[in-house]
């Protein structure tokens, strides 16, 4: 990666300006022509430094209205393969291993799920359980949302 | 029970969208087209003109449907930034005044009331040179929870991190309960 890639990848991390010719203007802004901006950000897809590019939608606007934590029991051994379990249905947005603190927290895989209502979150909650053995569950539904940015990267 | 009939209620508020719109955010969520006239090309897939493309993008950030376009980076191919999930027993009264210091810190990027005892969750992102342990600390200190009511989960594994939904062959305007086709649908991981 190079200054000029750094810099694309400045700008669009913020957001793509709402323009009919939105990779014209930011060529412009860092003296590239948009041919070549075009081109890298091709390239930094392909390699994957790039995950997606594309809208963010506010969920709750088209009715994705409930969002729960779901943290599971699991047993360190069978972590991996229940983590890639359950990373694998589409109501999953987020799964992660976390650390566990002895006699306060012991719930170890975390997941995001959303879903259009309390009932479609829990009933997805319970057929997992069934699905990777875990009877060992907390629901943790979050009812207001104070903060959601997103994270920027240093480049 | 309050909260109850507005969460029932929420779905109705939704907002109306036809089948155009879902397709329009279909495709710029998963696949913004690399071209010079991004919305001529998919104005092309939708049967629209580019200025009736362009219209319903803006009518769609207008309406706080479309919250960005942007890229989504590879924290793990840059290799820049360390995070933790942060959760606190707040006192009620005292949830007004810790919410405040919490978002004050552009480290943290998530923040939300949980329906537990453990009833405030967030997440701390330190980027380059910026030290997380000294942010949580930071944090908890100016916050005023003791540590036993704090607790601190830092990632030790990611298997999943993709937030796209799927818009187009869902019936967003069903208001009831729609049983098991009423669970989201999200685009597969890719």
């Amino acid at each position: 990666m190079d200054d000029n890639d750094q810099a694309i990848l400045r700008i669009t991390q913020d957001g793509i300006p709402l323009d009919k010719e939105p990779f014209k203007v930011i060529a412009n802004q860092i003296g590239l022509t948009e041919e070549e901006v075009i081109a890298r950000l091709k390239r930094l897809k392909s390699t994957g430094v790039i995950k997606r590019l594309g809208i963010s939608v506010n969920q709750r606007k088209v009715g994705i209205v409930a969002n729960a934590v779901v943290a599971w029991k699991v047993p360190e051994q069978l972590v991996e393969r229940i983590g890639n379990i359950l990373s694998s249905y589409k109501e999953v947005t987020h799964c992660y291993e976390r650390v566990v603190i002895p006699g306060k927290w012991e719930h170890n895989l975390f997941t995001v799920v959303h879903g259009y209502n309390r009932e479609s979150v829990e009933r997805f909650a319970k057929r997992m359980s069934d699905v990777i053995g875990i009877k060992d569950y907390i629901i943790m539904f979050s009812n207001e949302q104070f903060k959601r940015t997103s994270v920027k990267h240093p480049l | 029970m309050v909260e109850e009939v507005i969460e029932e209620l929420k779905p109705k508020l939704r907002l109306k969208l036809d089948s155009k719109d879902k397709e329009l955010l279909q495709l710029m969520q998963d696949a913004f087209p690399l071209e010079s006239h991004p919305y001529a090309v998919l104005a092309n897939k939708l049967g629209l003109t580019e200025d009736e493309v362009f219209a319903k993008v803006k009518r769609l950030y207008a309406e706080g449907v479309i919250r960005k376009l942007r890229t989504i980076l590879d924290a793990q191919k840059l290799g820049t930034c360390s995070s933790t999930l942060i959760a606190m027993k707040v006192p009620e009264d005292k949830m007004k005044h810790v919410v405040g210091i919490v978002n004050e810190y552009m480290s943290v990027t998530h923040n939300y009331r949980r329906e537990h005892d453990y009833n405030l969750w967030f997440t701390v992102t330190a980027c380059g040179d910026k030290n997380l342990r000294a942010t949580v600390e930071e944090i908890k200190r100016r916050a005023g929870i003791p540590d036993s009511d704090v607790l601190d989960l830092p990632t030790t594994r990611v298997f999943k991190i993709d937030v796209r939904f799927k818009f187009t062959d869902t019936d967003t305007d069903t208001d009831t309960d729609t049983g098991e086709e009423g669970v989201l649908q999200v685009a597969d991981s890719g």
